[in-house]
């Protein structure tokens, strides 16, 4: 029986060092067909439409931009931008074997059809839909409609159809899991009714970057012509809403009753935008209905600006307006009221359906996302401003802890992993979220890191069991010993960890560290420590 | 200036004396026990002019929603009473449930609020609200009032975090638009190690780690722009400062285990005890905020006993705290506010639990500044709602508004919000009643 266990063994540890083993020989390039990525010329239109207008930023503030970054570099923050980690090992040299022709565009593609990108956009968009918290009990599906929404994206479901089912779906938020969004507000201890004036800022500040919860209590003080009376009449288009057994229904004819500031009684309020209200059908369907046709009109150009500015910040940690959610109503570039880059990518979105793919891929082609984030001239702050240079921003920490766990694994950890890796990934990211702390909604604040974020990180158990000494789990481990040489180990654990190769005195540094007998260390050890320097470094916990 | 300069006092500050006498104690005797030594050697950032002033605040948090009926506002024999006994205490005409002997001497001591009013019947939404004074707004995060204290009051000398949460419940302090080196520190049982803080290598191995990671800095600051550290990342500060608290003497201050067993006795053998005993030995040490959590008050089936089992608890935790800051004379310098997020309903529904009920509840609050023996209003006999609109009711923003003036911070002072909005620090009305001259 012994013989047999060990045999099985044995069998299993060739195996995984024999996999190792090729992914730690230094790639062959294979020629390959024809790029097989295609593009239509108005796709190259419009990419050029972007590029130009952030040329002509540049120019007028005779800002020199940097030289396109290396493939890699732009691999991970692409990975990192739209399936939430950085690349493995693997997918490098996957990616390393592809022409550089069609390089990126293959590797877009590759995330592009990865459930992981579901997953994790739908996790960040649900954020803005029906925010971090916990929600009603029992009657708020949060997993459910994160699941959903990432099936949508999967599909590729035009964006104007899916926020049509989020503002005006009914039925129940198990099988309709749309209803959420209006489930989310329903309040537990008064009514137990939607919160009409919870969904309106909601609404406003999801679907159309507008922040107007400002005058939910009192008219515009700081400038601005909106008055209370805009919020509440936008409030009114969900007073039909209705929470019962049978989930989200609309009760036609119920009446939404205000009492505004400095007035002496109620009010029965009506429904009404509070801009563009040529776009509004006069009748038909319900008022939800009436006001997701509203919101998703073609013509409605700030719906297409909030997604365009959310998926722009998704991918590169910044959006192109500040605070991602507050777009001026009547921007644009010839007025330098928008930023560079923003119309032309709202016109595409727009020309095309609402495609989230093709918005993913024309963002992920532009010129600014591409850049280096170092140039040979100096840098300022404004060359970051502007996208001169890409900027440095700080990961999330959904994004480190994944970057940790798939740093320290050979192959990429994805819907494939086996269950009992994804079940201990599951709770040790939960453990680490709830100590490196979560960004909750305000999810690209430019807030640098704090000590007890690097003291997880210097310390905490997740980088030790991740780095120490364990061949079967952990890359380090693995580098160390079946590496064929020490340059060859030290340029893979740079791989794993950074997605780069080390530097010439980044090399010369290790190899000395590898042959420096003073520690008195096991190689295995020299290992966990080198990955553990990669881990604690600004360069990992940073795009860029 | 930097932003990130009063986050663990100035730099070099490891080599201020005052640390170094704290050797003189020698190892093992910890804080030196209440000593008047300890005072001497504890560190205490003065306020300008105000010196005697309460610096600090330990928050007693009762996660879940504490009934007020089953702990400070009994009605036994009355329909809303359930099974509650009442005793008395040591202020005269007041009586609060029999689970609660030792709390009841101390009445005396502190302020009573049984008449606290809010709008938030959500757990998340309702600590949200008793944390920050504010309801949760979906522009911003607002600083929680650990937060405030910490960006209000001088830094000079601490080089452990001034903003601890002991036992972080699901929803900890938060910096909010303040920044997040103002969360809390979040720390589990006193009774073991600190997390993250002990290294996970020899010193030699260690040393070599850091010099790995100038390395590795030196690469990635190159070609990039010149004040990326200083201005933005601020990445190898944080790093170098975490070392400095992972080397630092205060990190004495998170131990328990050299108090005299006579001591932890009173504080309870539990968690929560030892949290509130190391939540008087961090406030010695100069932190600013510590919040110690005791969950497991959200009984909608079997309140009564497992509010009554939960109440046992807070009573030894709060008394010795009590106790423990008078006799170690930080009692002026400490403000104590003790409660949940909401209360819970009069009507006891049919699985023997009572619901959420932020609709008059009871907070305590006690310590530097604050009147002593005071009991304002209680919950209706009848299951009346208390609403911001009764006369006599105390909104959360009106604690918050308490506390601050207690401690000497302008809390109509208006902060920047990245949003461009102004915001008062608390938008609340001091209670007049349990404000004490200073």
């Amino acid at each position: 029986m012994w013989l047999k266990n060990i045999a099985f063994l044995s069998l299993v540890t060739i195996g995984l060092a024999s996999l190792a083993n090729w992914l730690l020989m230094p790639p062959k390039v294979q020629a390959l067909d024809q790029p097989v990525v295609l593009r239509s010329n108005d796709f190259d239109s419009a990419r050029q439409a972007v590029d130009r207008q952030f040329h002509a930023a540049w120019a007028e503030e005779n800002l020199q931009p940097a030289h396109k970054a290396e493939d890699l570099t732009v691999a991970r923050r692409l990975s990192l931008g739209l399936v939430g980690t950085i690349p493995s090992l693997a997918e490098i040299r996957m990616l390393e074997q592809r022409p550089e022709a069609d390089r990126l565009q293959w590797w877009v593609d590759y995330l592009l059809n990865d459930r992981r990108y579901g997953d994790y956009i739908a996790e960040r968009l649900s954020r803005a839909y029906v925010g971090t918290e916990g929600g009603p009990f029992l009657i708020f599906r949060k997993r459910r409609f994160v699941t959903w929404l990432s099936d949508q994206l999967m599909a590729n479901r035009p964006y104007n159809e899916l926020t049509h089912d989020l503002i005006a779906e009914t039925g129940l938020w198990t099988d309709h899991p749309a209803v959420n969004f209006v489930t989310a507000t329903v309040d537990q201890d008064g009514t137990k009714e939607p919160d009409v004036a919870r969904l309106a800022g909601r609404l406003t500040r999801a679907f159309l970057a507008t922040r107007i919860d400002c005058v939910q209590c009192h008219d515009d003080n700081l400038g601005g012509d909106l008055k209370q009376s805009d919020f509440h009449e936008l409030a009114s288009f969900f007073r039909e809403a209705e929470n019962s057994f049978v989930g989200i229904t609309d009760k036609k004819g119920r009446p939404y009753e205000f009492q505004y500031l400095y007035a002496n009684e109620t009010v029965t309020v009506p429904a009404q935008v509070p801009f563009n209200q040529q776009l509004m059908d006069e009748e038909g369907g319900t008022l939800r209905e009436r006001l997701a046709n509203w919101v998703t009109h073609p013509e409605n150009r700030p719906f297409a600006r909030a997604i365009v500015n959310r998926m722009w910040a998704i991918m590169t940690g910044r959006p192109l307006v500040e605070p991602v959610d507050d777009i001026p109503l009547d921007g644009s570039f010839a007025e330098r009221t928008l930023p560079a880059g923003m119309e032309p990518l709202v016109e595409d979105f727009i020309d095309h359906n609402f495609d989230m793919k093709r918005l993913v891929r024309l963002i992920a082609a532009t010129e600014a996302f591409q850049l280096d984030s170092r140039a040979e001239h100096e840098v300022t702050p404004q060359h970051e401003k502007l996208w001169a240079v890409f900027p440095v921003n700080r990961l999330r920490p959904e994004q480190v802890i994944g970057s940790i766990n798939q740093a320290s694994s050979l192959h990429t950890l994805n819907a494939e992993s086996h269950i009992l890796t994804r079940l201990v990934t599951f709770g040790e990211t939960n453990d680490f979220l709830k100590r490196y702390g979560d960004a909750g909604e305000d999810e690209f604040s430019q807030d640098a890191g704090t000590i007890p974020q690097r003291l997880l990180l210097m310390n905490g158990n997740l980088v030790k069991e991740r780095t120490k000494d364990n061949f079967i789990r952990n890359a380090a481990t693995k580098v160390s010993q079946l590496a064929p040489d020490n340059q060859t180990a030290i340029e893979t654990a740079f791989l794993c960890v950074l997605t780069r190769r080390p530097t010439s005195q980044e090399s010369e540094h290790f190899l000395a560290k590898l042959n420096n007998e003073a520690l008195q260390t096991r190689r295995s050890q020299d290992f966990e420590d080198i990955y553990w320097a990669l881990m604690n470094c600004t360069e990992f916990a940073w795009n860029h | 200036m930097n932003r990130f300069s009063s986050i663990l006092g100035p730099e070099g500050c490891g080599t201020s004396a005052h640390f170094r006498r704290r050797t003189l104690l020698g190892a093992g005797a910890g804080l030196a026990w209440l000593t008047p030594l300890s005072q001497l050697l504890a560190v205490s950032a003065d306020r300008k002019g105000s010196s005697s002033r309460p610096k600090s605040v330990i928050v007693l948090w009762m996660q879940g929603g504490p009934s007020q009926l089953e702990t400070w506002d009994p009605h036994p024999g009355k329909k809303i009473g359930g099974d509650t006994k009442a005793i008395s205490t040591s202020v005269k005409g007041l009586k609060i449930a029999d689970t609660m002997p030792l709390s009841a001497e101390c009445m005396d001591q502190v302020s009573l609020l049984r008449c606290v009013t809010s709008k938030e019947g959500d757990h998340e939404r309702a600590t949200y609200n008793m944390q920050t004074g504010y309801r949760p707004d979906p522009t911003l995060i607002h600083p929680a009032i650990g937060a405030v204290l910490c960006h209000e009051l001088s830094a000079e000398g601490v080089e452990i975090p001034r903003h601890v949460s002991i036992f972080p419940e699901a929803w900890p302090a938060r910096g909010g638009f303040l920044g997040n080196k103002y969360n809390a520190f979040k720390m589990y049982d006193p009774a073991g190690p600190l997390p993250d803080l002990p290294k996970r290598v020899s010193e030699a191995r260690f040393e070599a780690r850091m010099n790995d990671l100038n390395v590795l800095e030196a690469s990635f600051a190159k070609g990039r722009r010149a004040d990326l550290e200083a201005n933005k990342t601020l990445h190898r500060e944080m790093v170098q400062r975490a070392r400095t608290m992972m080397s630092s003497e205060q990190i004495a201050a998170f131990n328990i285990n050299n108090v005299p067993e006579e001591t932890k006795k009173q504080f309870g053998d539990t968690p929560f005890g030892r949290g509130c005993l190391c939540a008087t030995q961090l406030i010695a040490t100069g932190v600013r905020c510590v919040q110690v959590t005791l969950g497991g008050w959200d009984t909608h089936a079997n309140n009564h006993d497992l509010q009554s089992a939960r109440a046992a608890v807070l009573d030894a935790g709060l008394s010795a705290t009590i106790k423990r800051l008078q006799e170690s004379e930080q009692w002026e310098d400490t403000i104590i506010l003790c409660g949940g997020e909401f209360g819970r309903t009069p009507n006891i529904n049919p699985a023997a639990g009572r619901d959420h009920w932020p609709h008059g509840f009871s907070v305590v609050l006690a310590g530097g500044g604050i009147q002593k023996g005071v009991v304002l209003g209680e919950t209706d006999p009848m299951g009346t709602k208390i609403t911001s609109e009764t006369a006599g009711a105390v909104r959360v923003e009106d604690i918050h508004a308490t506390i601050h003036s207690a401690l000497g911070i302008d809390f109509q002072k208006d902060y920047q919000t990245p949003i461009g909005r102004p915001m008062a620090i608390c938008q609340g009305t001091p209670i007049p009643q349990v404000l004490a001259e200073i």
